[in-house]
């Protein structure tokens, strides 16, 4: 366990149990610098609860999770950020009173303390950055309207530049393109591939689709554990996989 | 795309009239029309303006219910008490009592000697950087007990009622030491100068104008700040600005500590100026009228706060002279209304309908006036 590791992301024997239900059994999942995986697996099969695991929402009841060959189980929400990973949730979660700016704005990795916030200066810099990520995920021409207002898959889109915009190595979307349009869909594929250039990302998706379209590597769950991993190819034709989304 | 924005201005712009306009109303309309014994009414509705503030930054921002800050407002006024009533027992005032040079009701309790505890309102500049930070370090340590640990909502709120509950046990059931049920009464002088006098009560009026004032635009900067828009990113997603690597609890502390603060200020104005200081203003009831001045006049609102502080006063003043027992209905009644009716209170009325009617109304009464003078000076030239 106390093995060291060159991967970006290392969870190992890692287990959660919720009054004595194991939604994560004794999981090991690996992710590589630069790697985009998919996450896939039926309902209840702890796709979110190990998103959760990793970003400290939920506290593992046994086993490591390394990033960076750094033990992160015990770190805060907060610090784990810092570290650099990022999480999407499933509905997007945006500050709905704000303007599609002071979003993005609020999401810039700096003056996090309260100090620091008080006296907060909308720096060129800020300005400069925050139009920058607005235009790759498709809103540089809403940055003053309130966010509200957005389409769901504007909302989405804003929520990816919030995480965009700290620059995280590690960047997990639960659902991205969960209510999207097709037209939005292609879009998002489209950002996916934009962002994956400089960090690796962990996807859950269920559209098969939609993965086919991006994926790199696909983790198939179930029941807390890894029933499969492999490209895409190797992993439909898996006839695990196949009982257990077609029931036999 | 600069709907939002400008309607943003706006409002910034609006609440700097607004503040104005209360500026001119309480620094110079009321003194002027109002003789003393109103005008010392004013200023002690004024005094629960600053708590309302501090409701307006934990509550309506943040989304923090605090029914307790009668506690806070409470002991910033004791600990202005506690130095005015040293100052009045004076060994020579008090050479009567057993043990002269104590304050009177701890001679009653059979005192013998100044608790360690009040030597330092001794001190007038202990006494005041007591008022502030009484209240704050109490709030901070609840703050840090209750956020860190993600307690919030109702729960927060029931803990602080229930707070300034235990408060008022603790000041009546400990009466040699706080003075008990009666409160510190019989404060005379501050360093000599005699708080009783009607010129006393108007400089002490205008101190709490211009602190209120203050307050305000403390308030407003905190608000204009990154770390307001971080607070109502809390009310909305707490979630999401944890997981941009936010550490909130220290936000709520701070918003909480920072109105609590403000409700000492409050309370030691309070002292000063109608005083006396007594449990009947720290406990649960005095912490729902609060939260009711704040609601009435907008909880996003400073002005609002503040107008809705003195609008609630008025009324209960003229209504309880009228029909003192049924201003309590009329409360309870008003509150339902807001609740109902006009959740975002007076200032939430004025910014979402009368005003945007009138600049409608305006802006085509505007139009043609507009056109006339440019077209008038024409022919004259």
């Amino acid at each position: 366990m106390a093995s060291s590791t060159d991967f970006l992301l290392a969870l190992e024997a890692v287990s959660v149990s919720f009054d004595g239900f194991k939604a994560v059994n004794d999981l090991n999942l690996y992710i590589d610098y630069g790697e985009l995986r998919v996450i896939i697996g039926p309902n209840g099969a702890g796709k979110t609860t190990v998103l959760d695991l990793i970003c400290g929402r939920t506290r593992v009841s046994e086993g490591s999770i390394k990033f960076k060959d750094q033990e992160i189980t015990a770190c805060k929400e907060q610090e784990i950020v810092r570290r650099g990973i990022g999480r999407k949730f499933q509905t997007p979660t945006i500050y709905e009173d704000l303007t599609v700016f002071e979003n993005l704005e609020l999401s810039v990795p700096r003056g996090r303390d309260v100090a620091g916030a008080l006296f907060w200066k909308r720096t060129d810099e800020v300005i400069e950055r925050v139009r920058e990520i607005a235009a790759m995920i498709f809103l540089q021409e809403q940055l003053d309207r309130s966010a509200e207002t957005l389409s769901h898959g504007q909302k989405q889109w804003l929520e990816i530049g919030m995480l965009l915009i700290q620059d995280p190595e590690l960047l997990m979307l639960d659902e991205p393109v969960a209510g999207m349009s097709v037209s939005e869909r292609a879009k998002t594929a489209e950002l996916l591939k934009e962002i994956i250039k400089n960090r690796s990302v962990i996807v859950i998706e269920h559209d098969m689709k939609f993965v086919e379209s991006i994926a790199h590597r696909v983790t198939v769950l179930h029941q807390g554990k890894v029933l499969a991993e492999g490209d895409m190819q190797s992993v439909q034709n898996n006839p695990k996989v196949k009982e257990v989304y077609l029931g036999h | 795309m600069s709907v939002a924005s400008a309607n943003r201005i706006d409002t910034r712009r609006l609440e700097l009239i607004g503040i104005a306009l209360i500026a001119v109303l309480i620094l110079v309309l009321l003194p002027l029309v109002l003789d003393i014994f109103r005008l010392n009414l004013v200023g002690k509705y004024l005094t629960y303006a600053f708590v309302a503030i501090g409701l307006v930054l934990c509550w309506g921002q943040t989304g923090i219910l605090s029914l307790g800050q009668g506690l806070f407002f409470g002991l910033g006024g004791y600990c202005m008490a506690a130095f005015l009533k040293l100052e009045a027992s004076s060994v020579a005032n008090t050479k009567i009592q057993s043990t002269p040079g104590i304050p009177d009701f701890m001679d009653w309790n059979q005192l013998t000697a100044l608790p360690y505890f009040w030597v330092p309102f001794k001190s007038l500049p202990l006494a005041l950087i007591a008022v502030i930070a009484v209240p704050t370090i109490l709030a901070f340590i609840l703050g840090a007990a209750l956020f860190k640990r993600r307690v919030g909502g109702v729960y927060f709120a029931i803990i602080t009622q229930a707070l300034a509950l235990v408060m008022t046990i603790l000041i009546v059931g400990q009466q040699g030491y706080t003075g008990g049920i009666n409160g510190i009464t019989d404060l005379r002088t501050l360093l000599g100068w005699d708080i009783r006098t009607d010129g006393a009560k108007y400089v002490l009026y205008f101190i709490c104008c211009i602190l209120l004032l203050g307050t305000m635009f403390v308030a407003r900067f905190v608000l204009a700040s990154k770390l307001g828009r971080i607070l109502v990113a809390t009310r909305d997603k707490e979630d999401r600005v944890r997981f941009s690597g936010y550490d909130v609890a220290n936000y709520k502390i701070f918003v909480f500590c920072l109105a609590s603060a403000m409700a000492g200020v409050g309370g030691a104005m309070f002292t000063l100026q109608v005083g006396f200081m007594s449990p009947s203003f720290v406990g649960i009831v005095p912490s729902i009228d609060m939260v009711i001045f704040c609601a009435v006049g907008g909880r996003n609102s400073i002005v609002g706060a503040v107008a809705g502080t003195l609008l609630v006063n008025w009324a209960k003043t003229m209504f309880s002279e009228a029909f003192p027992e049924l201003w309590l209905f009329a409360m309870g009644g008003l509150f339902i209304a807001v609740v109902v009716a006009f959740p975002r209170g007076i200032a939430g009325l004025m910014t979402d309908q009368i005003i945007p009617k009138f600049a409608t109304k305006f802006a085509t009464w505007k139009g043609p006036g507009r056109a006339e003078p440019s077209a008038a000076p024409a022919p004259a030239e």
